[in-house]
């Protein structure tokens, strides 16, 4: 505690009521407008009707909106601490639906916690986040430089990344490879060493296309190439998705008048699809709104991280504004026919749980990183003394 | 310090870095989305468009098929149906065995729609049971929650009000097969039928009418959300009239009763069939709602064979009812004259085989006028002796024996009239004066059908090339006297053939018709017997079997042409009865009672106020 005084005048110690004060209510407000373009978007999907998705939608947002704002106002040093352990629970519930799913119920990816199924895989991403920025805020910058600070890491990455594909879920398990591999970066490993591994990834291409990836997931790239050699097959997602985003135009066709929808022409609609909903009704104008609202909330996030003063805060900020530009990058470009369909919803928009959950904590803990931004942390352990 | 300094530059300025790169990941997309739907926007509202809107066919109401006075002999009525949309039915074997609850389905039927399903996309319906009474419509309706897929419908539906008096000629209308799908996009209809035989089929194009069109949004598996307007409407068929009278074809068939026959009438001045009958026969309705297979086997295997049209297809050897047209022959290359005289002793020689005369003992003397009307065969073969083959079969044709004529119906034959071209094209043998002999009496190779016969006798009652027609082509007058040209064949010839038929019914001829009352016009004939068997030696000598006491089918069959009445001639019939017995016990009063009947109709006041112009014209032409 003491080293906290060392700053001046400066008050870190805040009371609940201060920090409720200090939450970032821009940032709140953002995630409230992007939810809310997603509840309108699953009352057209419904053909102009709160049930069965806006309101289920909206339930879970209520949900989500209050865990955000406890982990907000919880204090930082708790999370440094909980750090390790959230990424062994998060490995343990992994195994623990690996064992199910042998235990005979099938390919399933989500624990039921009552009033929603949370899929693991979706909180490993914060927790890997999470233990990495631990890991780095113990490291200094030397330390940091040092090839030998890559075996913890590596394992903190791999052995999730290998539980999550082995679901099989290959999507997120890049996902968490590649946010892993951001936290690197921002650690301060060398550039170098970054450029290589890209160069090693695309040598290994040709290997992972032999031997790893399954027939549906090369199908699925396939079809990426080329969607026009099956309209009717798996390129008919893409080929009617681009139909409606194409068709929309500038304006749109309005609201509840998208025919690619309203016909249901779209695959998917309510869930990894929606976007393109938005942009038939809505128009350039509307899908660009949108996407302006993720640039800014995570803009936001990755200026929490610059104006921290633990390493671990900054990591945490910018790692998980990181992690969620992904999740958005990813769905947007695979509607649009810049990727291969992998299954990644968007955030905040889609219709499902969990997305959102991890979205929204991810959010409760920069914001926690916001209130606490002037905390200075010990290097080793949490300095909650 | 300054180690913790750099780690937060080094942080910092890679943070920028990635938020750099957000930002240029970001706007990559908004551009992505700019050249989708600004730069190539109208190419994906084009497609959006033609995804949404589907243009579906509205099937045309087939034309009618009308008698001679607009008396329907083909129509369509309401009709029950039950559709099956495959994509819509959850298990489409286990709905149909549901629906088969509900209506009979048999095997046939069953394997027809599972071929159907099999054959179309998944949205379009199958035809699963149609012809249905309305207790079983409204069970299927009841039962509709339980059954998705299955849709009740209340359309039209061809139907033949005369049924079983005009199968022969309409035909039918049955369900498309595979290749008429592929001519036409209406066939892939739900419930729409195609001609499959008689006037149906070849005046499809003609009955069928032309597709209307209406726009329809569609959702992605084709469901009908609604409709988008213009509409157009479907063009119904032209109907077809037909130059048969229903009344007298309902008579006529009446008057065959049971046996197995065909008449023809038809109008001596203009062609027209009046009737044309063929018994027994079928019901087509039977056949558009799709015929069991125990009625079709039925039909298949009745010896009397319901399903052929005696008229056209059935051929027959003529037997004496040429004799007329011998006559003629024998008059135009000099063999005979009018006055010439023949004895009939009963048999003719030549060289070792003797031909014995239907008439045993003989007719004694006899000018050509009296072999005619007495049918003697004697006299015709001792002038055979003398015409050539190639002179006669000349004649024969001339009157339309071996000419197919092409109404419109289905399996019309030519019938055979042999000469020497023939005999070497299809034996490879040379020509016997025998054979000439057997042709004279119409017997032998030779073949024609009850139509040739009709036409035959009116060609002689007309002295013109009488065309007939079934079908009325609107804008030809068939009534006008240069509709046909004359027979090139001397007036003075005809003249006396025409007398030695009209001896035929008078006393002594062979079907002096006694009945007659006084009112009755006054007609001319011919009779002829055609043997379906040898008659060998010993038979002749103990006495020919008579026919009552032959098996049905070794009986002979019975002919008779006629025509009247005899000072001005309307009406010409032929009459087949097959193995009927004597043509003049047998067939004559039969040719008798549709000319009676044929003429009462055309004289009876139009009571309807409906004309006749056929009729009219004709009795102008009287006057």
């Amino acid at each position: 505690m003491g080293t906290a005084r060392m700053f001046g005048p400066r008050r870190v110690e805040k009371n609940i009521i201060q920090r409720l004060a200090d939450i970032n209510w821009g940032i709140v407000l953002l995630n409230v407008m992007i939810a809310g373009a997603g509840f309108a978007m699953l009352y057209s999907v419904a053909g102009g009707s709160w049930d069965p998705w806006a309101t289920t939608q909206a339930k879970r947002f209520v949900g989500a909106f209050v865990i955000m704002i406890v982990i907000a106002t919880v204090d930082i040093r708790y999370w440094m601490a909980f750090s390790y352990p959230a990424w062994f629970i998060g490995v343990l519930l992994l195994v623990a639906v690996e064992v199910m799913g042998a235990v005979g119920m099938g390919g399933q990816r989500w624990l039921d916690i009552g009033f929603m199924r949370v899929q693991p895989s979706e909180l490993m991403k914060i927790a890997v986040v999470m233990a990495l920025a631990r890991y780095f805020h113990g490291r200094n910058y030397d330390q940091s430089r040092n090839l030998r600070s890559l075996f913890i890491p590596a394992v903190l990455i791999m052995v999730p990344t290998a539980l999550v594909v082995i679901q099989p879920d290959l999507g997120t398990g890049l996902m968490i490879v590649a946010g892993g591999a951001a936290i690197l970066f921002l650690a301060g490993l060398p550039a170098w060493l970054f450029i290589a591994a890209a160069l090693v990834v695309a040598a290994a291409i040709p290997v992972g296309w032999q031997f790893f990836l399954r027939d549906y997931q090369k199908d699925r790239v396939l079809t990426f190439l080329n969607p026009e050699n099956d309209p009717l097959g798996a390129g008919y997602q893409i080929t009617q998705s681009k139909i409606a985003l194409g068709s929309g135009g500038l304006t749109g066709k309005g609201f509840l008048e998208g025919t690619q929808s309203q016909l249901n022409f779209l695959p998917e609609m309510k869930t990894d699809f929606i976007f393109t909903v938005l942009a038939e009704e809505f128009g350039l104008i509307g899908a660009v709104i949108v996407l302006a609202l993720y640039t800014i909330v995570l803009a936001y996030g990755m200026l929490i991280g610059i104006g921290c003063r633990s390493q671990f805060g900054r990591l945490l900020a910018s790692g998980l504004s990181m992690s969620l530009f992904l999740y958005v990058l990813i769905n947007v470009a695979m509607v649009m026919g810049l990727m291969p369909v992998v299954g990644v919803p968007l955030p905040m928009i889609s219709y499902g749980g969990s997305a959102m959950l991890t979205w929204m904590i991810a959010y409760g803990l920069i914001l926690s990183v916001a209130i606490h931004r002037h905390v200075s942390l010990a290097p080793k352990g949490s300095g909650l003394g | 310090m300054a180690r913790e300094g750099l780690r937060y530059q080094t942080f910092s300025r890679r943070t920028f870095l990635l938020a750099g790169a957000q930002g240029l990941a970001m706007t990559a997309l908004g551009g992505r989305l700019y050249y989708l739907s600004v730069v190539e926007g109208e190419k994906y509202k084009l497609r959006a468009e033609r995804n949404r809107i589907a243009i579906r066919l509205i099937a045309p109401e087939r034309g009618e098929i009308l008698d001679r006075r607009g008396r329907k002999l083909a129509t369509n009525k309401q009709d029950f149906r039950v559709f099956l949309i495959p994509e819509q039915a959850e298990e489409v074997a286990q709905t149909l065995v549901k629906i088969g609850h509900i209506v009979k389905l048999d095997e046939r039927r069953l394997s027809r729609i599972e071929r159907q399903i099999k054959r179309q996309r998944k949205f379009v319906p199958v035809t699963v049971a149609q012809g249905l009474d309305w207790d079983t419509f409204a069970k299927v309706n009841v039962s509709v929650p339980e059954l998705p897929g299955v849709v009740p419908d209340a359309g039209r539906s061809r139907y033949y009000p005369a049924g079983n008096e005009i199968a022969h000629l309409v035909g039918y209308t049955a369900s498309p097969n595979e290749e008429d799908v592929a001519l036409n996009p209406l066939y892939q209809l739900p419930g729409f039928k195609v001609g499959r035989q008689g006037l149906e089929r070849r005046y499809e194009d003609h009955l069928r009418g032309s597709a209307g069109t209406r726009r329809v949004e569609v959702n992605s598996v084709g469901r009908e959300i609604r409709e988008l307007p213009p509409r157009q409407d479907a063009e119904p068929g032209s109907n077809l009239n037909l130059t048969i009278d229903l009344e007298l074809q309902h008579f006529t068939i009446e008057k065959l009763g049971e046996e197995a026959a065909g008449v023809v009438a038809i109008d001596v001045k203009t062609g027209e069939i009046l009737t044309m009958a063929s018994a027994p026969t079928y019901d087509p309705n039977e056949f558009t709602r799709g015929i069991s297979s125990e009625n079709w086997n039925a039909l298949l295997k009745d010896p009397r064979k319901p399903l052929i049209n005696k008229c056209v297809t059935g051929q027959y050897p003529p037997g004496s009812t040429v004799k007329p047209l011998i006559a003629i022959a024998a008059l135009e290359h000099g063999i005979v004259k009018p006055e010439t005289e023949h004895y009939c002793n009963g048999r003719h020689r030549l060289g070792n085989h003797v031909f014995n005369c239907w008439k045993k003992g003989g007719h004694g003397r006899l000018d050509l006028k009296g072999a005619i009307a007495h049918s003697c065969d004697v006299y015709f073969w001792k002038v055979a002796e003398e015409l050539d083959i190639d002179n006669m079969a000349d004649m024969l044709s001339r009157f339309g024996l071996g000419e197919l004529f092409d109404l419109g119906i289905d399996g019309e034959k030519p019938g055979l009239v042999p000469d020497r071209g023939w005999k070497r094209a299809v034996l490879n043998q040379p020509w016997h004066l025998g054979e000439t002999l057997n042709v004279s009496i119409g017997q032998g190779a030779m073949l024609a059908t009850p139509l040739q016969l009709a036409v035959m006798t009116a060609r002689i009652a007309s002295g013109r090339r009488i065309f007939p027609s079934l079908v009325s082509i609107p804008g030809t007058d068939l009534t006008r006297m240069d509709a046909f040209d004359p027979m090139d064949i001397s007036p003075l010839y005809l003249q006396l053939a025409r007398r030695g038929m009209e001896m035929v019914m008078e006393l002594g001829g062979t079907a002096h018709d006694y009945r007659r009352p006084k009112s009755a016009p006054k007609l001319a004939g011919k009779s002829g017997t055609a043997q379906v068997r040898r008659i060998s030696k010993e038979e002749r000598l103990d006495g020919v079997i008579d026919n009552k006491d032959l098996p049905w089918n070794m009986r002979d069959h019975a002919l008779f042409v006629a025509y009247g009445p005899t000072e001005n001639p309307e009406v010409a019939v032929g009459v087949l009865v097959q193995h009927g017995g004597g043509g003049s016990s047998v067939a004559a009063p039969i040719a008798r009672a549709v000319i009676d009947k044929a003429l009462e109709i055309r004289h009876r006041a139009p009571a309807d106020g409906t004309t006749d112009t056929a009729a009219a014209a004709s009795e102008r032409e009287g006057s």
